[in-house]
Parts: C-alpha cells; sequence; structure tokens
C-alpha cells in the first residue's frame, strides 16, 4: 500500500469538529443524568451562574449551574455540601472541558426546605433578629388588634371566636392576605407593613393554620422575618404547629402554637379583669374602714381623757394661777410700791398675756374637737358596720379578750341598738 | 386627671391599697387615697365598658388606597 492511500482512508477532523462530535455523543448519551457528589471550589462571578466541582474519592466533574436554574434553589450551596445534582453532561467547545450542566441540586441527607430552613434560622440569629433584647411587650388590655392571615381559613374563625367568647369590646382590623404558595412570603410582609400604618393598632397576630412544612413555607422566608422584626407594632406569631417553630415564631415578640391560643394570648379573660377591679374596690374599702375604726376609738380614748372630759379644769387652773399672781402682785404693789414701778407694769402685762394663752388653748381645744366630728366615724354604720360596747363599760369591743359568759353587750346600730348577752367566745 | 391605660390605673391602685392597709398614714391621707382610689375604680370599669366590638377589613381600593369595610362575621361562620 502506498503512503498516499493510507492518508486518504483517513479522516482529518479539525479541533472544532472534533469536538462537536464528542459534544454530541455526551449529549446523545446523557440528556439527563443524576450525580451525587460533594460540592467543591464553589466560584458565583457576577453573572450570577454558579461553577463548582463535584467530587468523590476517585473523581471529579466540573459542573455549571446556570442562573436562571439556581435561582429557583430554596437554600444556599455550600461547599463540603454532600447533594445530588441534575442535568445534562455536556461539554464547552472553547475549553475542550466536558462538564454536568446542572438542573436543580438535592441536599443528600435532609431536604432541601429543612437545609434552607437552617441556613436562613443560622443567619437572622447571627444578625440578632432573635434577639431578646428587641422583644416588645404585649399590650394589657389592647383596644385594636391587627390580623394577618387568610379571609377565609379556619384561623381567622378560630381568633374571632375567641376574642368573641373572651373580651368582646374590642377592634379587629383583618388584613387578608395569602398564606401559602410563592407569593405568599410577599404578601404577609406587605400586610404587617400596611397595619403599621395604623398607629393606635395594639397588637398584631400573624399566622395561618396547621400544614405540612411546604404548606407553612412562608412563614420561614426571609421577607416575612424582616417585616416582623422592623414592625413598631408588637406580633405574636401563631402558625399551625406541624413543626416547632417557624423562622417568623423566633422573631415574633410572641409565640403562639395555634391561632386560637394567640387570640387568648393577645387578650386577658375580660371576667378576670372585672373581678380584679372589684377585688380591689373591696380590698380599698375594707382597709379605709379599718382606719376609721381606728380613728373611732382613738377619738373616743379623747373624749375620755381629763382634759377633754372636763375642759374647765385647765380653764379654772388657768384662773387659779391668774388670782394667785394678782395676789402676788397685790401684795408686791403695797410691800414696794415705791421702788417698784417698772415690775409693776410688767407683771400687768404678763397678766393680759395669760388671758391671750388661755384664749388660744380654748379656740384650739374647739378646732381638734370639731375635727374630730367632722370625721364622723359613726358614718361607716350607716354602710352596715356596727359597733359594740360592753355595758358596763361603754368601750368599743375590739377583741373578746376580757368577756365572759354573761356579760351584756350592746350594739350600736346606724338606726338603733341592740342589747345582748353573751353566750360564748371564740378567738 | 391625664387618660391613663387600664393597665396603669390597676397599678396605682395597687398602690394606694397598699398604702391604706400600712399603718403610718393618717385617717385624713387615707381619706384622701380612698376617694382617689374610687376614681380609678371607675376609670377601670369605664376602660372595660367603653370600647365597641367591631371587626373591619383592609383593603386596597384602586390598587393604591387602603380603606377599612366592615367585615361580615356570618359569612365566615357558614362557610
Amino acid at each position: 500500500m502506498r503512503m498516499q492511500d493510507l492518508f486518504k482512508e483517513k479522516t482529518i477532523y479539525t479541533v472544532a469538529e472534533i469536538t462537536r462530535n464528542i459534544r454530541e455523543i455526551l449529549e446523545d448519551s446523557f440528556p439527563q443524568v443524576w450525580i451525587k457528589g460533594e460540592v467543591s471550589t464553589l466560584r458565583i462571578p457576577q453573572s450570577g451562574h454558579m461553577y463548582f466541582t463535584l467530587k468523590d474519592e476517585k473523581a471529579q466533574l466540573k459542573c455549571v449551574f446556570f442562573k436562571n436554574a439556581s435561582m429557583r434553589l430554596d437554600f444556599k450551596l455550600e461547599e463540603g455540601m454532600e447533594c445530588v445534582c441534575s442535568g445534562r453532561i455536556s461539554l464547552y467547545d472553547q475549553s475542550g472541558q466536558y462538564q454536568l450542566y446542572v438542573n436543580s441540586v438535592e441536599p443528600l441527607g435532609k431536604g432541601s426546605l429543612q437545609l434552607a430552613y437552617e441556613q436562613l434560622k443560622k443567619k437572622l440569629a447571627a444578625e440578632g433578629l432573635f434577639d431578646p433584647a428587641h422583644k416588645r411587650v404585649m399590650p394589657f388590655l389592647p383596644r385594636k388588634i391587627g390580623i394577618v392571615t387568610s379571609s377565609t381559613g379556619a384561623a381567622i374563625r378560630d381568633i374571632l371566636q375567641v376574642i368573641n367568647r373572651r373580651y368582646a369590646n374590642v377592634h379587629i382590623i383583618i388584613r387578608p392576605c395569602l398564606v401559602q404558595g410563592k407569593t405568599a412570603a410577599l404578601d404577609i410582609a406587605q400586610a404587617i407593613e400596611e397595619l403599621n400604618s395604623f398607629k393606635d393598632i395594639d397588637v398584631i397576630i400573624v399566622g395561618r393554620g396547621g400544614g405540612s412544612l411546604e404548606d407553612l413555607w412562608a412563614f420561614n422566608e426571609e421577607p416575612v422575618a424582616r417585616a416582623v422584626y422592623n414592625s413598631q407594632i408588637p406580633i405574636i406569631s401563631a402558625v399551625g404547629h406541624e413543626i416547632d417553630f417557624t423562622i417568623c415564631d423566633f422573631v415574633a415578640d410572641l409565640r403562639a402554637p395555634t391561632p386560637s391560643a394567640a387570640a387568648e394570648l393577645v387578650v386577658q379573660e375580660k371576667e378576670q379583669l372585672v373581678l380584679a377591679v372589684e377585688s380591689m374596690a373591696k380590698r380599698l374599702t375594707e382597709a379605709v374602714v379599718q382606719k376609721l375604726k381606728l380613728g373611732q376609738m382613738r377619738f373616743s380614748h379623747l373624749m375620755k381623757s381629763y382634759a377633754l372630759r372636763r375642759p374647765q379644769v385647765i380653764v379654772e387652773q388657768y384662773q387659779q394661777n391668774l388670782d394667785n399672781l394678782d395676789k402676788r402682785l397685790k401684795i408686791g404693789i403695797l410691800n414696794v410700791l415705791d421702788a417698784k414701778n417698772t415690775r409693776f407694769k410688767t407683771l400687768t402685762n404678763l397678766e393680759s398675756g395669760m388671758s391671750r394663752l388661755l384664749k388660744t388653748k380654748q379656740s384650739h381645744l374647739a378646732q381638734i374637737s370639731a375635727r374630730l366630728l367632722n370625721l364622723n366615724p359613726l358614718a361607716i354604720l350607716s354602710r352596715g358596720y356596727s359597733v359594740t360596747y360592753l355595758c358596763s363599760e361603754k368601750k368599743a369591743l375590739k377583741s373578746v379578750q376580757g368577756l365572759k359568759k354573761g356579760d351584756m353587750l350592746e350594739t350600736k346600730l346606724d338606726k338603733g341598738v341592740i342589747i345582748s348577752q353573751v353566750e360564748e367566745c371564740r378567738k | 386627671m391625664k387618660e391613663l391605660s387600664f393597665e396603669q390605673a390597676l397599678k396605682n391602685l395597687e398602690k394606694i391599697a397598699e398604702d391604706l392597709e400600712s399603718e403610718d398614714i393618717s385617717l385624713d391621707v387615707s381619706l384622701k387615697n380612698y376617694e382617689e382610689g374610687m376614681k380609678l375604680i371607675a376609670v377601670c370599669n369605664k376602660k372595660l365598658q367603653e370600647a365597641k366590638k367591631k371587626v373591619d377589613i383592609l383593603v386596597k381600593k384602586d390598587g393604591k388606597k387602603l380603606e377599612l369595610e366592615s367585615f361580615d362575621e356570618q359569612k365566615l361562620e357558614a362557610e
């Protein structure tokens, strides 16, 4: 065979031609494959496309994850993550490199939603969105309550039922919103913002009834978390209890396991408040009655005192003093009339001073008596209280101490007096 | 008297009750405190009664303006 013939039988490709042929073979053979491995050398340039290598102990595979596909990912792809990538194998002509064109990625071991949840929770926790110091105080007696939920679901019905039962007179503003689906998170976030334009809303309940992790997903999304955090009005998160906590629960000022529980948390039972006020009124009255009784006791004590029983005694004493002075004065005048003119004058002044003092004392006494009478301790009798005296002593009884069977008692009521006899004393 | 919240009124009442129950204050002051306390009780009772129940729904008019409309609870029960 001649050299020429040898060459004739050979097909000579250009690099581009052979590359295209290989690419076609690859594309025909692997239009859709699932490959598991570990993500490494992840690169995300400005374009937003993701480039990484999928590897195991023995081999490596270049992967490209274009932005239009990768933006549908719930979680954030990270180096070291074990996952299953699906896509087609093809070849990038310019570099001659075959690679996996990724359509979607599923984390290995746990679901992508679970992973997304954990990633967002970690991120927001690091930013301080769950910080207890940021939590606002719940209002005690809210007058206006905002509710963010579906206007047709069981959640709104449950909330209204509880509020009707517990505390009917409250103003409720419902901002209906989607509670599941792709656009729900943004709708919920906007609803919270809109209710914040009402400055007089005391508290907002954000929630929905129970459901699967997918159903509740909106409450695990960042826009909802941010809106809850930024709200000026305290927020109670009330998402059904399928999973332990939603991200919304963590950010909210208070978390309730269900919408009805949220309603119960937000409105104290009215009955309890009414009772609290009633018992407070009773407590005040009892305390003041006690004080009045004490005042009455002091009053009767004072009435029995020497000075009050016989005010004249004081007057008489002063008069006697004056007489003495008068007498002494006269003796003094007789004795030292010539020499002590000046002293006489002084003593005269003293006498008028004494009269003034006497007058002051008298009017002071009158004032005290009048004040005590004004307090009118017996007035409480008209409210059903009574005072009991021991007949023999005419002293209001405070204790059974010293009482014996057979002692006669006098009980003074508002109208009338009861005379009774002691049968038995108990302490 | 300045408009007090229910909570604040109840807190003030607690303080007044404690004062009244203490031995240290005079009858005169007690009576004044009692009067003040009774006023606060009236405030509390008023707060418990005054508000009226209302359920509104927030709607967007012409895609922009927020407005309140009355919400029909009966309709909800029927569903």
